[in-house]
């Protein structure tokens, strides 16, 4: 039996046997919807390739962080370590990634982020192994303080979690809107769901609009607390990050004529996008896709773009790095480059929900906002 | 001033609300010396029942009744079937046991409900808010919880003073022996006990699952606190955690409310707002620590042990 294995592996081994991908996301616990809606988007991504790239099978392998830093490194150090992963993908929590970037970029491993955009990494702890398939925290907000100027808002009042996003994400707004930030607050990530004491300050500011920022269940109970208080129709709202297909059929009406920015809609009119939609619907039945999911689809692609132009040698780091940079494929958004820091240069349009044609809710893009929009820590990051 | 004054309120119903959990746990512990962990579960049970049940009926209210009693039987059944074999054992014993049940209602929502979580709309009367004084608005919703949970708190009052069944639990809960000794039903008044506690975790989480969606784990973060008020009042007295709630929901609160502008007023904007929610949760931890120095056994101490 030995004998007779031992041949058909030593050809297999000097080439690629398998293409390895661990994929980190949240699959326990409230926000396990948001990377159940990851995996869906990458699976779908392997079955368009045929689950294989170049030629050569994939091997995925899926770990779950349970939204905890500590637990996202473990996990992230494990597929290093004891699966030897050759790419590495996923990330929902900007906390998480900075946690688990070490071991990544210690090892030289390939890491394609699905979703998490913290500063420092578009910034000083930029890599060249590190690539990004979403964008930089700040960058999605800019676009809607931006907004909020077209709109001739005077003054905001700003909400989010406590951690490195929620942070970046405010940064964000206030660095392009022109008005006045009347005052913030940052609220305990993720243990406090209830609103009351931020939004009767909120109110009593003063301020013409609110800006806020809450990704998963909690953006379903900062809004539906948002109407419960009366505010609704009284303050406008605007968002990044609250409102998508996950958490629209649990907010229904309250997200009604919310806007929010977003690099990527459901009904962006590219072919690449109408298949992944409409090909979504179909394996997963009464599922919608939603940002984090195409995130998670152009990084399947993206890993897939450099194997088949490296002809799957990946032990050519450099090779690999150079194919990845070109960002060969045919994104969801629509094409994109990468900034020096590996961080997409691409468009910001504004989402409405409104309803559609049978009667849901849906999410609509309204206009673009920014064109070609890089990143306002790409200078920070030593790599030219 | 209005400001203050709706901040209050917000703290006087979260507090009547962790009144309602605390007062559960309080009973359970005191009288059965019981450490009951999965008293989170049985909050996070009476939401997805409400859930379903206003549902299925197309009534808030009628919905949140039918997940009281639902709620009300399954705390029975689990005392019935597993908490019985608990008593009289080590408190290690007692936080294996149900951290394990937690495990296990966590698991059967999850193979019942999924893991999506669900909502529970509000009825259009309740949806909105109230002119309460001139000029200041309250939303009706957290009006109604605070009117319901004072009159669970009178209606507790009553029970405990002024019933016999009240006679008995409060004679449980200084001195459990001797009850026993006396030829009480003691089996019974346990069942009846936890019965009633579940009842009321039942109620605070259907309560609450309007404002927040009901989902697996939501009675986590809030068992935690339900804990350091049964601390604070000292366990097994009702009245403790009645006075030991308001006063952690109203600083809990009014922390978060004031205490980044007061840092505000020391610290660069950036420190203080990085420093201020930290700091703020940590107020209640705080109070705790400086009632248990001065009173090691709680604000109303049941036991004369």
């Amino acid at each position: 039996m030995l004998l007779a294995a031992g041949p058909a592996i030593g050809p297999a081994t000097a080439q690629q046997k398998t293409i390895k991908i661990g994929f980190v996301s949240t699959f326990s616990g409230p926000t396990a919807v948001i990377g159940n809606d990851m995996r869906n988007s990458f699976e779908l991504a392997l079955d368009h390739m045929g689950r294989k790239m170049g030629g050569i099978p994939v091997e995925v392998i899926y770990e779950d962080d349970g939204l905890k830093p500590d637990v996202g490194k473990q996990k992230t150090e494990k597929l290093i370590e004891s699966d030897k992963v050759d790419f590495i993908a996923g990330y929902i929590w900007s906390n998480v990634m900075l946690a688990s970037l070490k071991p990544i970029v210690d090892s030289k491993t390939f890491l394609v982020i699905a979703n998490a955009g913290p500063s420092q990494i578009a910034g000083e702890l930029c890599s060249p192994t590190v690539f990004s398939t979403s964008w930089q925290n700040d960058q999605t907000p800019q676009a809607m303080g931006t907004y909020m100027n077209s709109k001739g808002v005077k003054s905001v009042y700003l909400i989010g979690p406590n951690y490195a996003a929620g942070k970046d994400m405010l940064a964000g707004v206030a660095s392009t809107f022109k008005g006045k930030v009347i005052g913030q607050d940052l609220t305990t990530w993720p243990s406090q769901l209830d609103f009351s004491a931020e939004l009767a300050k909120a109110k009593a500011s003063g301020a013409e609009a609110v800006f806020v920022f809450y990704p998963g269940a909690a953006g379903v109970q900062f809004l539906n607390q948002y109407a419960a208080a009366g505010l609704k129709g009284k303050i406008p709202l605007y968002t990044a990050f609250t409102i998508d297909e996950l958490s629209l059929p649990l907010q229904k009406e309250n997200a009604l004529g919310v806007p929010g920015a977003q690099e990527w809609v459901n009904d962006l009119p590219n072919e690449q996008n109408k298949k992944f939609v409409a090909d979504y619907r179909k394996k997963y039945t009464g599922l919608r896709p939603t940002f984090y999911g195409a995130q998670s689809y152009d990084a399947a692609q993206l890993i897939n773009s450099a194997v088949v132009a490296t002809k799957g040698n990946l032990s050519d780091k450099v090779a690999v790095q150079k194919a990845m940079e070109k960002a060969d494929f045919k994104s969801v958004r629509g094409n994109f480059k990468f900034g020096n820091n590996h961080v997409p240069i691409q468009n910001f349009y504004l989402q409405d929900v409104v309803k559609d044609a049978d009667g849901q809710l849906s999410l609509k893009t309204v206009a673009t906002i920014v064109k070609d929009d890089q990143d306002r820590f790409h200078d920070k990051c030593p790599m030219k | 001033m209005t400001l203050f004054f709706e901040q209050c309120l917000n703290g006087l119903q979260f507090g009547l609300l962790l009144f309602l959990l605390a007062a559960g746990l309080t009973l359970v512990f005191g009288i059965m010396d019981l450490v009951n962990l999965a008293h989170g579960s049985l909050y996070m049970v009476g939401a997805y029942f409400a859930a379903t049940f206003a549902a299925w009926t197309g009534s808030f209210v009628f919905g949140a009744v039918l997940a009281l009693c639902a709620t009300l039987v399954v705390g029975m059944a689990v005392e019935v079937i597993v908490m019985r074999r608990l008593y009289g054992r080590d408190h290690l014993d007692h936080v294996l046991g149900t951290f394990g049940l937690i495990l296990f209602f966590d698991e059967a929502v999850r193979l019942i409900w999924g893991p999506a979580g669900l909502s529970l709309p509000l009825p259009s009367w309740l949806a909105g808010s109230v002119q309460i004084l001139p000029g200041f608005q309250y939303s009706s919703y957290r009006l109604a919880i605070i009117v319901v949970t004072l009159s669970v708190a009178a209606f507790l009052y009553v029970l405990v003073m002024r019933t016999r069944i009240g006679m008995l639990i409060r004679a449980g809960a200084s001195n459990r022996e001797m009850v026993g000794a006396l030829g009480v039903n003691i089996k019974l008044l346990y069942t009846l006990v936890f019965g009633l506690g579940a009842a009321l975790a039942g109620l605070a989480g259907l309560m609450q699952a309007p404002i927040l969606t009901v989902q697996i784990g939501m009675g986590e973060n809030i068992l935690i606190l339900a804990f350091v008020v049964t601390v604070i009042g000292g366990i097994g007295s009702i009245r403790g955690a009645l006075v030991a709630a308001l006063l952690v929901g109203i600083l809990d609160t009014l922390g978060r409310a004031f205490f980044p502008d007061i840092l505000r007023t020391m610290l660069s904007p950036t420190a203080a707002s990085a420093l201020a929610p930290a700091l703020s949760s940590m107020l209640i931890y705080l109070l705790m620590a400086i009632v248990l120095v001065i009173k090691p056994e709680g604000l109303f101490s049941a036991g004369n042990k």
